[in-house]
């Protein structure tokens, strides 16, 4: 437990001259109150472009070009599916989709991860606990399977900030949440038509 | 501690339940038969004992601890949280006070009493977290109003802000993510806007509180601790700048709210 001595030191040394520069050391700060654990390790803590511009509190106006030229390296960086098939099982799908667990510190990193569309999704309309932070996909697959709507699909999915950048939706696949099978497996559940996320309810 | 036995056996009896009751109806229906009978009650005693209970190579008790409003004042003190101390000249928490307290008044070492801060699940509750329970109760029904009168609590407030909004980590979640907005919820529950006041006055004033599901009181720290996990980020030090700016970002949103801790939890 060194670290909360060094946690005191910091606050101690810091109170007096630097009150007003937090965002200037904000990595440091950080850095001073964490502590790795298990998969969850200190190197998180750092962020990268999209994470940085998308840091900003309240939504504080960032300068359009860059905010551009950010989506566009965003796009420009998505990888398609190497053979081009971007349909998987709706089965799997559906596991993929309800899974809450992978990448926590608690998480057995031997295991699978879920994509936890759930949590912020509505899909099949008999599941009832869902989550509202993202818009309703139920009868998603009603938009079709043309080769733009299962590219826009895909993309949104690999990287969501290539359309809205400082979308709230996690990053499956830049940031290696998901493989490419299991974003195939989640692209059949929301677009099969036989699979529940597009069967009507009475 | 027989005490925290018998609450541990009859809420053992509602644990399965409870985890199944995410759904906010039945919760709702457990607090209405359980009226005012959050088993903190237990808790509140044993804190309250722990302070008055002389330990460490000095022998003694916590009653000259001056938690913001003199040595041995406890009654309202919670609500003026987090806020300058000017002996340690920095900004804390309750549970980076109480720590204070312990290594100074009692002489106890820091290692020691830092180690296991938050009990884990089938645990029993640690004196820490008794000793906070105690001391919100002290303030229940006062107005929370955290001091921001020096400018290091100004600035933590700003820090806290901007821990708030931070993305990073494999989902690029911040806490913002869940809760800049009202009326959203994951799978079932119900998050808090802790932006606005009236989100961030209704969690702030309802912990420590406790969890139903774990049979244990939690602190503010643990739930933060425990949402950082969520985020997928490392682990949160209890008394850690960030964990002190954060609550203080809350605190100061809440400004005006009424404490109800304990709280009584899912
Ligand atoms: C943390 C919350 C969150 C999670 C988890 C999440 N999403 Fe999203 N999602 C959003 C938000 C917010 C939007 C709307 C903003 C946007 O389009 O970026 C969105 C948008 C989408 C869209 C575009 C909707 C449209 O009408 O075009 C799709 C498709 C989608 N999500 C699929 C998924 C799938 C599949 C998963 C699981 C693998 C998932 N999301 C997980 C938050 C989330
Ligand atoms: C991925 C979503 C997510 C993120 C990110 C997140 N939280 Fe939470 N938070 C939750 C959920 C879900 C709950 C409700 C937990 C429950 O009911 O068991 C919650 C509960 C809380 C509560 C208690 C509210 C109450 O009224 O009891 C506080 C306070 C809180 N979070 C603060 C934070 C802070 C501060 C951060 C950033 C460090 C954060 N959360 C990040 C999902 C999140």
């Amino acid at each position: 437990m060194k670290r909360l001595t060094a946690g005191i030191t910091i606050a101690l040394s810091v109170s007096v001259a630097t009150w007003t520069a937090a965002s200037d050391d904000i990595e440091a700060v950080l850095q001073n109150s964490f502590v790795a654990k298990n998969q969850a390790t200190m190197d998180r803590l750092e962020r990268d472009a999209v994470q940085t511009a998308c840091s900003a509190p309240r939504g504080l106006p960032l300068d359009n070009q860059s905010l551009t030229t950010l989506r566009e390296e965003r796009l420009n960086a998505v990888v398609m599916p190497a053979d081009r098939q971007y349909l998987g099982d709706w089965q799997r799908g559906a596991e993929v989709a309800g899974n809450g667990r992978g990448l926590q510190s608690s998480d057995d990193p031997t295991q699978p991860n879920g994509g936890n569309c759930y949590a912020c999704h509505q899909l099949a309309p008999d599941e009832v606990a869902y989550g509202t932070l993202g818009p309703s996909l139920t009868g998603y697959g009603a938009r079709g399977q043309s080769e733009a709507m299962l590219q826009y699909t895909w993309t949104k999915l690999w990287d969501t900030h290539a359309y809205n950048l400082c979308s709230h939706m996690p990053r499956f696949g830049a940031q290696g949440i998901l493989t490419e099978q299991q974003l195939k497996d989640v692209m059949a559940y929301l677009l099969d038509p036989t699979s529940p996320v597009n069967q009507a309810t009475e | 501690m027989k005490r925290r036995n018998l609450g541990f056996t009859l809420f053992a009896v509602w644990l399965c339940s409870a985890q199944l009751a995410a759904n906010d109806g039945v919760f709702d229906q457990y607090r209405d038969l359980m009226g005012d009978d959050n088993p903190a009650v237990f808790v509140i005693d044993e804190g309250e004992e722990l302070w008055f209970t002389p330990q460490g190579p000095e022998s003694a008790t916590l009653e000259a601890c001056d938690l913001g409003l003199g040595p041995g004042v406890t009654a309202g003190t919670y609500v003026r949280f987090p806020r300058y101390f000017a002996d340690t000249d920095a900004v804390m928490d309750l549970e980076s006070r109480l720590v204070h307290c312990m290594t100074t008044i009692q002489g106890r070492d820091l290692e020691t009493v830092t180690a296991k801060p938050y009990s884990l699940r089938g645990d029993f509750g640690t004196e820490i977290e008794a000793l906070v329970t105690w001391l919100a109760a002290e303030s229940e029904g006062a107005t929370i109003a955290p001091e921001q009168t020096h400018a290091a609590e100004r600035a933590m407030y700003t820090l806290g802000e901007e821990i708030f909004y931070y993305r990073a980590g494999p989902h690029d979640f911040s806490c913002a993510t869940c809760h800049e907005q009202s009326d959203m919820r994951i799978r079932l529950q119900a998050l808090p806007d802790l932006t606005s006041h009236a989100g961030a006055a209704e969690a702030w004033g309802s912990w420590p509180a406790y969890r139903i599901s774990q049979g244990l009181v939690r602190t503010m720290g643990w739930r933060l601790r425990d949402c950082f996990r969520q985020q997928r980020w490392p682990e949160l030090q209890m008394g850690s700048e960030a964990s002190i700016a954060l609550q203080t970002y809350m605190a100061v949103n809440a400004a005006g709210g009424i404490m109800t801790a304990p709280g009584l939890k899912r």
